[in-house]
C-alpha cells in the first residue's frame, strides 16, 4: 500500500518562547526545528503499516526550503520518499495551504497512482489550525476521520478508532482515505544513524504549487501573560508527612 | 530557605562542578561566611556540568593538567562517585602508534598504570570493535566514570552542614559593583549582596559576568556534539552504567562511551562552532537546557559513519538524544584561574572541564586562602597570563578555531600556531626576514629561531650538527641551532630579545616595595643589577628575573615574554597604593638586541660612543675594568641613546642592549656592521633559550624554577640571606635549614640509540627519569623526577636534560635513565647543583 503523511515544520521551543521584536515570528535563533508530535505519529504508524502490509510511504511538506530538514527525518525512520512543496513566506493560511497540497497530490496520483491513506497530525504545532487535513479530504472527495488513536487495515478498509468520553468511536473507511492522526497512537521510533545516513541520499522531489488566499490572516503574535504560581513549601522529610496528608484530606483525594 | 543576605564574606557565582566543590575546600580551608548563588535551579543549573560525559583519562602530557586530573579522580574517588571502566585509546594510523608510546612515558611520569594493546587484545576487552581498522591501543584501566552533579551537590552539602554556606537557586546576577578598583557587591534579582571575594565559576558564561565589574575571563562557548544511540543488547545486558572500557577513536577525534543502556557517541571532530556568552538562551527558553542546544545535524554525520565503522552495532541503535552541547575553550586551551587582573578580590574559576573540576576548586581555594596554591604550579592556568591582544574576541575565535580539532591531535611539544601570527613585530623583523628567520611565536611577539642565512655553518660545524633521524625529533627544530651556537662561542652573535617586558618602578618607596617582593638585595648602587627568584608565601617559586637600579629611585625589571603577564600582576599586587611608587610598563617602548661571544666586547667598542666632560663624542669604553659584569650604562650607538646591561644566559662576554623602538633597527645595523670583521651572525632563540642556556645549567621560569620547588632545591640560594622582609622569607629560611628533597641537576645521555637502531633525543616534555631497573624517582615530598629542559650542549659535545632529584640519586657519575617513547636510554648525572659544565667558573664572562 502507499501511504502519504504530510507534516510541518515548526520551531521546538522550551519552556518560553520568545517572540521577534515586530511579533511577527517565534524568535528561532537558538532552536530547533521539527514537527508535531502528532506528525510524528503519523510518521511512525505509515511506517509500521507498510512494514505490516508492504508498500512504501512518501512524506510531504509546504514550507521553506529548510523543511528538507523535516522530510529528511521522516525518511531517516522508514519514509521512502520525499517531496517539498517550496514557498518563500514563513506560512501559509490553510484554505491556501490545503488548495496546494491538494494539487500536488492529484499530480503524485496522475503520475503513480492513488495512495491509499492520506495522513496528517491531529493539528499543526503552531498554529493549531485543525483545518488543512479535512481541507485537503474534502478536495480530494476522500472520507476523512481526525483525532485517531488507532489505525489499522482491514482488507480494503482502514480501521481508525479514536476516543471519546463516552468511550471508544470505530470508523470504518474505504480507501483511498485520509485520517488524522493524534499523539499516543504509537510510540515514535529515533532515527538510526544508518537511518539518518540513507536519508542524505534520498532526492527530495521539489514541486511548485499553489492556491488562493484565504481568510484567515496573522496580525501579531503576542505572548499571554505568565501565569504567576505559588509553591509553598509544606516542610521536609519525614515532619512534612503530617501538612501532606491534611492538604490531600482537603483536596479530596482521602475520602 | 534563608532569607536573602545582604553581606557575606564570599559570594560564589555558578553552582556546576567548580563553584559547589570551591566552596566545598573554602569551607575546610576556614571560609565561614559565603553564599552560592546559580540562575539556575538544583542540582542541575543548565551549565556545561549537567550534559558532561563525564569520563576521566588521567594521562596528559602537561604536568599542571595532569596533577589537577590525578587529584580530582582522587576526589571523586573520595565521594564515593568514581566508577571505574577503562579506557581504551584506539589507534587507526601509525602516527598515532607513536604517540601511544609518547602517551606510555607520560603515564609513567605521573604513575599511572598503563599498557599498550593489540588489536586481539582490545577485542577482547570490548568485543563489539572492529579491531581490523586498528592498529593497536593505549590502555589504562583507572579510566572512571564520574558523578559530577552529585559529587558537586555533596560537597556544596558539606559547606551547608558546617555552617559556612548559604545557597540560593534561580538567582541571576544583574550586576557586579566595585569600588576602588575592588569588588564590593553582586546585584541579583533576589536582592544585593556586599562581598569582600566573588568567585566566577559561571563556565560559559564567565565572560558575561566578568564584564559586569569591567573584568576580562577571555574564553568562548564552544559545541561539542554528542549523541546517545540505544538501546543495544550487549550494553543492556550488562545492567551496568559503564562495563566496558570508554573507547577513544583518536584518529577521527571521537568517543564511545557507554551509559547503561546506550552508546554516547561524542566528537571533536566538526568545525569549530563558537556562540557568544550573551546569545546563550535562558533556561526557560532552552528546549533542553542553556547548553544543550539543537544537533546541527550535517556536522556530525561524518562521525556517524565512522563510528559506525568502528561499531557497527551502533548504525541500528536510535539515536535517542543528540546535542551541540557547550563548553568553554580558551585561546591556548588552558584554564584561566586566579585573581582578574582588572579587579580586586574579583576570582575566575573559568574553562573548566569535568576531569580536573574538584583539583581545580581545591587549588582555587588554596590560592584565595594562602596567596598562592599548594597543589601544584598553576602559571599555564592563571588567568594573568594574557597580554592584552590575547583578550580581544578575534583572538580568542582564531586560537580556538585552530586548537578545537586538536583536541584528540597530537601536539608536538614544539608546535607553533598557524593563526593570529604577526601580531607583535620587533624593529629588527624587516632584517631578520631578509636573513630567512624562523619564526617562532611567543606570546604574540615572532621571535627568530633560527636563521637559513646560517646554513652554512652547518658544514662548518659537522660534528655537533648532524641531522636527527626521526622526523619527530627534528620537527621545529633545525641543526643550524647548534651551528648558532658554535659560531657565537667562537666569535660573535646577536640575539633579538625585544619579547622582554620591562617594567619600571620609582618613587621614594621604590626600595622597600621591590625589597619585599624580592629575595635578593634590591639596594645596590645606581648602575648595577640583582638577579633574584621571587617566591610565594609558601617560599616556591613565583617568578625569577633581573632588576637594574637606574637611579637612586628608579629600577627596572627584565622578564620573559612567557612570564610579563604574571609578573606584571604580582608586582602590581603588592605595589603600595599611598603614591609612594609609580609603575610604567616599558615593553612596548623598548626593543633589546644580545650582542654575545669572545668578539663582543671589540664589537661594542667599535659601535659605542659617549660624550665626555667637554661635550665631545669619544669611543666608550667597554673594557671589563669600566664595565664590569652586572653593570647598566648609557652610551650611544651610532648617536641613537641606548643602555647596556653586561649580563649572560649563554654564557659569554657581552650585553643586552636596550634602545627605544624606533631606534632599533638602526642600532641592529650599527651593530651587525661594527661585528662584520669579526663574521658576526644573527641567533636565534634555539640558543638563547636551550643550547646555550642549557650548557651553563640555568634555570628557566615555568621549567625548572615552579612553585614547587624552593631555591635551595634549585640551587639558587644565595650564602646570605637579607634582613629586610620579604615574600616567602619564613618559608625560605625553613627551606635553607632543612635537607632539601630533591636537588636541579644536569644530565647527559650515554646513548641515544634506540631499539629499532635509530638515535633519538628527547624534546623536554617531562619524560621521567628512572633508575636503573625502571622504578621512578619520587621525593619525600611526592614530586617526581622528569626532565624540565631538554637540548643539545654543542660545545660540550653532548645531549642534556635538567631535572630535579633526591639525594640519595643526585651523585656526579651516578647512571639512571630517561624514558622517552617508551624506551628507557641510559644517563649520567653530569652535574648536581647549578654550577655551569660549560666554563664552569664563568671566565668567559668575565674575561
Amino acid at each position: 500500500m502507499n501511504i502519504l503523511v504530510c507534516v510541518k515544520r515548526v520551531p521546538a521551543p522550551g519552556a518560553r518562547i520568545n517572540i521577534t521584536e515586530d511579533g511577527q515570528a517565534v524568535d528561532t535563533a537558538f532552536l530547533g526545528f521539527t514537527v508535531s508530535p502528532h506528525e510524528e505519529c503519523a510518521v511512525e504508524q505509515a511506517v509500521q503499516l507498510v512494514e505490516k502490509h508492504g508498500g512504501e510511504v512518501t512524506v510531504l511538506t509546504l514550507g521553506p526550503a529548510e523543511a528538507e530538514e523535516q522530510l529528511r527525518t521522516a525518511v531517516s525512520v522508514g519514509a521512502a520518499k520525499a517531496v517539498l512543496v517550496p514557498i518563500t513566506e514563513s506560512d501559509w493560511d490553510p484554505q491556501r495551504t490545503a488548495q496546494a497540497i491538494a494539487s500536488v497530490i492529484t499530480d503524485l496520483e496522475n503520475a503513480n497512482g492513488k495512495f491509499d491513506l492520506v495522513l496528517f497530525g491531529n493539528e499543526s504545532a503552531d498554529s493549531c489550525g485543525y483545518q488543512v487535513g479535512i481541507r485537503v479530504a474534502l478536495k480530494l472527495g476522500r472520507p476523512m476521520v481526525n483525532g485517531a488513536k488507532g489505525l489499522d487495515i482491514e482488507g480494503t478498509i482502514a480501521k481508525v478508532r479514536r476516543e471519546s468520553d463516552a468511550g471508544q468511536e470505530i470508523y470504518m473507511l474505504p480507501m483511498p482515505s485520509a485520517v488524522g492522526v493524534k499523539e499516543g497512537i504509537n510510540l515514535p521510533r529515533y532515527p538510526t544513524m544508518k537511518g539518518r545516513l540513507a536519508s542524505k541520499k534520498v532526492d527530495v522531489t521539489r514541486t511548485e504549487s499553489t492556491g488562493s488566499v484565504g481568510g484567515l490572516k496573522m496580525i501579531q503574535l503576542q505572548r499571554p501573560p505568565e501565569r504567576v504560581s505559588n509553591t509553598q513549601i509544606l516542610g521536609t522529610g519525614p515532619e512534612a508527612a503530617s501538612a501532606v496528608v491534611d492538604l490531600l484530606e482537603e483536596l479530596g483525594v482521602f475520602k | 530557605m534563608s532569607e536573602f543576605p545582604s553581606r557575606a564574606k564570599c559570594v560564589v557565582i555558578g553552582a556546576g562542578i567548580v563553584g559547589n566543590c570551591l566552596v566545598g575546600h573554602l569551607s575546610k580551608l576556614g571560609w565561614t561566611d559565603m553564599v552560592l548563588i546559580d540562575k539556575g535551579p538544583l542540582p542541575n543549573p543548565g551549565g556545561s556540568t549537567g550534559h558532561a560525559s563525564n569520563f576521566i583519562f588521567p594521562t596528559d602530557h602537561n604536568k599542571e593538567m595532569a596533577l589537577l586530573t590525578l587529584a580530582s579522580q582522587q576526589q571523586y574517588i573520595e565521594h564515593g562517585m568514581n566508577n571505574t571502566s577503562g579506557g581504551i585509546e584506539v589507534a587507526r594510523t601509525p602516527e598515532r602508534m607513536e604517540e601511544f608510546n609518547r602517551r606510555m612515558t607520560s603515564a609513567k611520569a605521573w604513575g599511572i598504570d598503563a599498557k599498550l594493546l593489540t588489536p586481539a587484545e582490545i577485542k577482547e576487552l570490548v568485543p563489539f570493535i572492529n579491531e581490523k581498522i586498528l592498529l593497536g591501543g593505549f590502555y589504562t584501566p583507572s579510566v572512571s566514570v564520574v558523578d559530577s552533579l552529585q559529587t558537586g551537590t555533596l560537597m556544596r552539602e558539606s559547606a551547608l552542614k558546617a555552617g559556612h554556606l548559604q545557597v540560593f537557586a534561580n538567582t541571576e546576577v544583574l550586576d557586579l559593583e566595585t569600588k576602588n578598583g575592588q569588588i564590593s557587591a553582586v546585584v541579583t534579582n533576589k536582592g544585593r549582596i556586599e562581598a569582600e571575594y566573588v568567585v566566577i565559576a559561571c563556565g560559559v558564561w564567565s565572560p558575561r559576568i566578568a564584564k559586569m565589574a569591567g573584568a576580562n575571563i577571555p574564553l568562548t562557548p564552544a559545541v561539542h556534539q554528542m549523541a546517545d544511540v540505544g538501546p543495544i543488547d550487549v550494553l543492556q545486558k550488562t545492567n551496568a552504567e559503564v562495563a566496558f572500557p570508554i573507547i577513544r577513536d583518536m584518529d577521527t577525534f571521537c568517543y564511545e562511551r557507554q551509559s547503561t543502556g546506550s552508546m554516547e557517541v561524542g566528537s571533536y571532530a566538526h568545525r569549530a562552532i563558537f556562540m557568544h556568552p550573551d546569545d546563550i538562551p535562558s533556561n526557560e527558553a532552552s528546549a533542553l537546557s542553556p547548553t544543550e542546544l539543537p544537533l546541527t545535524m550535517d556536522d556530525f554525520d561524518p562521525q556517524m559513519e565512522q563510528a559506525i565503522e568502528l561499531m557497527e552495532m551502533l548504525g541500528d541503535a536510535e539515536i535517542k538524544y543528540a546535542i551541540n552541547g557547550l563548553l568553554s575553550l580558551t585561546p591556548d586551551a588552558m584554564p584561566v584561574l586566579g585573581e582578574t587582573v582588572e579587579v580586586k578580590n574579583l576570582w575566575s574559576a573559568a574553562a573548566v572541564w569535568i576531569k580536573e573540576g574538584p583539583g581545580i576548586a581545591q587549588l582555587v581555594a588554596e590560592w584565595m586562602t594562602y596567596g598562592y596554591p599548594h597543589l601544584c604550579d598553576p602559571h599555564s592556568s592563571d588567568i594573568s597570563r594574557f597580554y592584552p591582544h590575547e583578550k580581544t574576541e578575534h583572538h580568542i575565535y582564531a586560537r580556538c578555531d585552530e586548537h578545537f580539532n586538536k583536541t584528540y591531535g597530537i601536539v608536538h611539544p614544539r608546535e607553533q600556531w598557524a593563526s593570529q601570527r604577526n601580531m607583535r613585530r620587533s624593529p629588527f623583523y624587516p632584517r631578520e626576514e631578509a636573513l630567512g628567520a624562523t619564526f617562532f611565536d611567543a606570546r604574540g611577539w615572532e621571535r627568530p629561531q633560527w636563521f637559513a642565512s646560517n646554513a652554512k655553518l652547518v658544514d662548518k660545524f659537522p660534528a655537533v650538527c648532524a641531522p636527527r633521524e626521526h622526523e619527530w625529533d627534528a620537527r621545529w627544530w633545525s641543526p643550524i641551532t647548534n651551528a648558532e651556537h658554535m659560531q657565537m662561542r667562537e666569535s660573535v652573535g646577536m640575539v633579538d630579545l625585544t619579547a622582554f617586558n620591562e617594567f619600571d618602578f620609582e618613587g621614594p618607596g621604590v626600595v622597600n616595595f621591590l625589597q619585599y617582593v624580592c629575595v635578593n638585595n634590591v639596594d645596590v648602587p645606581v648602575g648595577r643589577s640583582v638577579y633574584t627568584p621571587l617566591l610565594t608565601p609558601g617560599g616556591g617559586f613565583r617568578g625569577d628575573l633581573t632588576i637594574m637600579r637606574l637611579g637612586q629611585e628608579h629600577f627596572r625589571v627584565i622578564t620573559g615574554a612567557f612570564d610579563g603577564g604574571r609578573d606584571k600582576y604580582w608586582f602590581k599586587k603588592y605595589m603600595p597604593t599611598d603614591g609612594s611608587v609609580t609603575f610604567t610598563d616599558m615593553s612596548q617602548a623598548l626593543c633589546t638586541i644580545g650582542v654575545w661571544g669572545p668578539n663582543a666586547e671589540k664589537t661594542m667598542a667599535k659601535a659605542t660612543q659617549t660624550i665626555d666632560a667637554e661635550g665631545k663624542l669619544i669611543p666608550f669604553d667597554v673594557s671589563q675594568a669600566n664595565f664590569p659584569y652586572g653593570s647598566v650604562r648609557d652610551v650611544l650607538i651610532d648617536g641613537v641613546p641606548a643602555t647596556m646591561f653586561r649580563i649572560s644566559y649563554v654564557g659569554e662576554n657581552g650585553w643586552e642592549v636596550y634602545t627605544r623602538m624606533e631606534h632599533g633597527l638602526r642600532m641592529w645595523d650599527t651593530i651587525a656592521e661594527a661585528g662584520k670583521e669579526f663574521d658576526i651572525i644573527p641567533v636565534g632563540m634555539g640558543v638563547y633559550a636551550v643550547t646555550g642556556r642549557i650548557e651553563k645549567g640555568y634555570r628557566l621560569m615555568g621549567a625548572e624554577l615552579e612553585s614547587e620547588y624552593t631555591p635551595v632545591e634549585a640551587g639558587l640560594a644565595r650564602p646570605k640571606v637579607k634582613s629586610a622582609d620579604f615574600i616567602g622569607k619564613a618559608a625560605y629560611m625553613k627551606a635553607r635549614e632543612e635537607k632539601p628533597a630533591a636537588i636541579m641537576c644536569t644530565l647527559e645521555i650515554l646513548d641515544h640509540t634506540s631499539k629499532s637502531g635509530i638515535k633519538r633525543y628527547p624534546t623536554g616534555g617531562n619524560e621521567p627519569i628512572l633508575t636503573k631497573t625502571g622504578e621512578r624517582i619520587v621525593d619525600a615530598k611526592g614530586r617526581v623526577s622528569r626532565v624540565t629542559t631538554a637540548g643539545m650542549g654543542p660545545s660540550l659535545g653532548k645531549y642534556l636534560l635538567l631535572a630535579y632529584l633526591t639525594p640519595e640519586h643526585a651523585v656526579e657519575g651516578n647512571e639512571l635513565r630517561v624514558m622517552y617513547m617508551n624506551e628507557l636510554f641510559p644517563v649520567k648525572v653530569a652535574r648536581v647543583g647549578s654550577q655551569p659544565l660549560f666554563d664552569p667558573t664563568d671566565a668567559r664572562m668575565k674575561s
